[in-house]
């Protein structure tokens, strides 16, 4: 007994470090791992990293190519490109945890509801949800935030209210199949609660599947922020966002290419980042893949 | 005779969703800060309340939801969709109408190049697993899922159309000479304008396609049935194209209707870029004067669209799949 004690947390510990390693012996893991810490460390550190002030218009260099003062060159008010691309990695950071948190706690309820209570409940969540699938999604949005105030925040949080559709399916399938299991019942003659057995039991056991598909969908969250401000109804200027610098690109495309190519590829380069990391996540979870 | 029974269960099915879709739309609009028309009535300095009071009960707003929602509905079966707030007063649904076979032409096009080409993608993938071709097919569908549509058009739209001078960027045909034009050259004359416009709209369900199709055949290509074609010694073409593929597709007409909603939705976009007149741009339009009749006409009857495609989708797996065809099987 007492050593069956003390080499617990040695175990445990080295559970830990196996865990760790096998995160990190697929590459497609670590590739996005390096990109979304590249895009933390940038967004938090924007002040620290960007060489010019994002929002000085410099009327003495407007438009100008990429030169070893202005790295990424300077767009139709002469404010420097690089600040703006450095500046714009925190909305994409925020718009993807925002977005995809309240998608993800709105679909996990509403999943865990359904799969849990079953019958009327959850005939009526999922004609919901195939109902909601039928709207274009960003149809829905731009429907919703024509009557809004197109802020960041409102814009995280139209593109979370209608993306939890995916989740709320998935997280319903992993109830159907958790709540027959054995300790689901053992503990429901313990006489736990409903709250207990979801929130204790069966949830703890579906955040697998739920951790991939919002990795997965940060990605997703953020092409459609870049989208809408493209469009002119996402994150508006002077507030620099990778989606509204291309709106620049845009209209400025014949005289100044940079403004349209740098932006774009940072926002491949970090939708990119997600996915693998989701992908590898997806990987390292999944029992047939198991070395 | 099953097939029959499985069509107008379907069909009957449909009309919750239908129900729902309106009553979303419908909650939607009444989102509005105070009511569509207070635009309009702000905007008017000699507005006076009496005439508010009138406005309102002329545009019904002054009746509860209930009874509102039912004349909404009402006029919606009829085509009705109530007038643009825009200076024209136009009928919402003509605005729509003429709009409309432009965007579906290109949704349509871009499906067919999707089928065209992530299918034999796919396949090959899928046969060849873990070769070059495998790997760089994963490489570059890794890229098309994370590239921005948008971002694409305008790299498309530097090269083809200023760098090289290839394609016409913006429009559906040219607007000098069009009408001098005999038929042949309009059809090619519209065919350039809409080579860029369909590989954008394209470019997510490529990846998606040659994914799914991928992953589909390699379940198929598991299966014990394969193993017995093969051990008879058919040839090689024969088991791949006519006992896997044909399997292997049947999951991905369940998807190409679930893909419907995503295609529609990046009409937005390629349109507003290529400034296509289609309901796309319409959308975009209407959001940006906040012309709230528009945008509602618009919301349903897009999603009721994506509801036949599902519809269609439905019935295409039911025709292929003789479980579904003889009712010896329901789905689900």
């Amino acid at each position: 007994m007492e050593t069956a004690l003390s080499s617990t947390p040695i175990r445990e510990e080295k559970r830990w470090q196996k865990t760790l390693l096998d995160l990190c012996s697929n590459p497609l893991t670590i590739s996005g791992l390096v990109i979304v810490g590249i895009l933390v460390f940038t967004a938090l550190f924007a002040p620290v990293l960007a060489p010019y002030d994002p929002q000085e218009i410099d009327t003495f260099h407007i438009l100008e190519a990429p030169s070893s003062a202005h790295l990424l060159g300077t767009d139709g008010l002469g404010r420097d490109c690089l600040s703006r691309l450095i500046f714009g990695a925190r909305i994409s950071l925020l718009v993807g945890f925002v977005a995809v948190g309240i998608a993800t706690a709105v679909g996990t309820v509403l999943g865990a509801l359904a799969g849990y209570y079953g019958r009327w409940v959850d005939s009526l969540i999922m004609r919901f949800v195939d109902i909601m699938l039928c709207f274009p999604t960003i149809f829905l949005i731009m429907a919703v935030i024509a009557f809004l105030e197109p802020s960041i925040w409102n814009i995280m949080i139209v593109i979370g209210l209608t993306g939890w559709m995916g989740v709320a399916r998935l997280v319903r399938a992993e109830f159907l199949s958790l709540k027959k299991r054995d300790f689901v019942l053992a503990s429901r003659i313990c006489g736990a609660s409903d709250l207990q057995i979801v929130f204790g039991e069966i949830l703890p056991n579906a955040i697998a599947p739920i951790l991939v598909s919002a990795t997965l969908g940060v990605g997703g969250a953020i092409l459609t922020e870049s989208a809408l401000s493209f469009l002119g109804i996402g994150v508006q200027p002077p507030t620099p966002s990778w989606g509204n610098m291309l709106t620049e690109g845009k209209d400025n495309l014949e005289i100044a290419w940079w403004l349209s190519v740098f932006p774009g590829l940072a926002i491949l380069v970090t939708v990119l980042g997600y996915n693998l990391l989701g992908e590898g996540l997806r990987d390292f979870f999944d029992p047939r893949k198991k070395r | 005779m099953g097939f029959i029974v499985f069509l107008l269960k379907r069909i009957l099915g449909l009309v919750p969703t239908f129900l729902g879709i309106t009553l979303i739309s419908f909650f939607v609009m009444h989102l509005a800060p105070g009511e569509p028309m207070s635009l309009q009535a702000d905007f008017n300095p000699k507005m006076t309340p009496e005439m508010r009071q009138r406005l309102r009960a002329q545009y019904g707003l002054d009746k509860p939801l209930y009874v509102q929602y039912a004349k909404w509905l009402k006029g919606l079966v009829q085509l009705d969709l109530g007038r643009s707030f825009s200076p024209d007063r136009r009928k919402v649904w003509d605005k729509i109408r003429e709009r409309l076979p432009v965007t579906i032409l290109i949704n349509v096009l871009s499906m067919l190049l999707i089928l065209a080409v992530s299918i034999p993608l796919g396949v090959r993938a899928a046969v060849w697993e873990n070769s070059l071709f495998d790997q760089v097919t994963t490489v570059l569908v890794f890229l098309a899922y994370a590239a921005p549509a948008f971002w694409v058009a305008l790299l498309l739209m530097l090269l083809f159309g200023i760098e090289w001078n290839l394609l016409p960027v913006s429009g559906l045909h040219s607007l000098m000479g069009y009408e001098q034009m005999s038929l042949f050259e309009k059809v090619l004359d519209w065919s350039k304008h809409l080579i860029l416009p369909v590989f954008v709209s394209a470019i997510g369900g490529l990846a998606g396609f040659s994914r799914y199709t991928r992953s589909s055949m390699l379940e198929v290509l598991r299966q014990d049935y394969i193993t017995t074609a093969r051990a008879k010694g058919l040839p090689e073409r024969v088991v791949i194209y006519r006992h896997a593929l044909r399997n292997a597709l049947l999951p991905l007409i369940t998807i190409m209707g679930l893909s419907i909603p995503g295609l529609i939705g990046g009409s937005v976009i390629f349109e507003s870029i290529f400034a296509i007149p289609g309901v796309g741009q319409l959308m975009w339009s209407a959001v940006m004067a906040r012309d709230y009749p528009v945008l509602m006409g618009n919301l349903v009857i897009v999603a009721i669209l994506t509801l036949l495609g599902n519809l269609l989708a439905d019935i295409g797996y039911a025709a292929v799949d003789p479980r579904i065809r003889t009712g010896l099987q329901e789905q689900e």
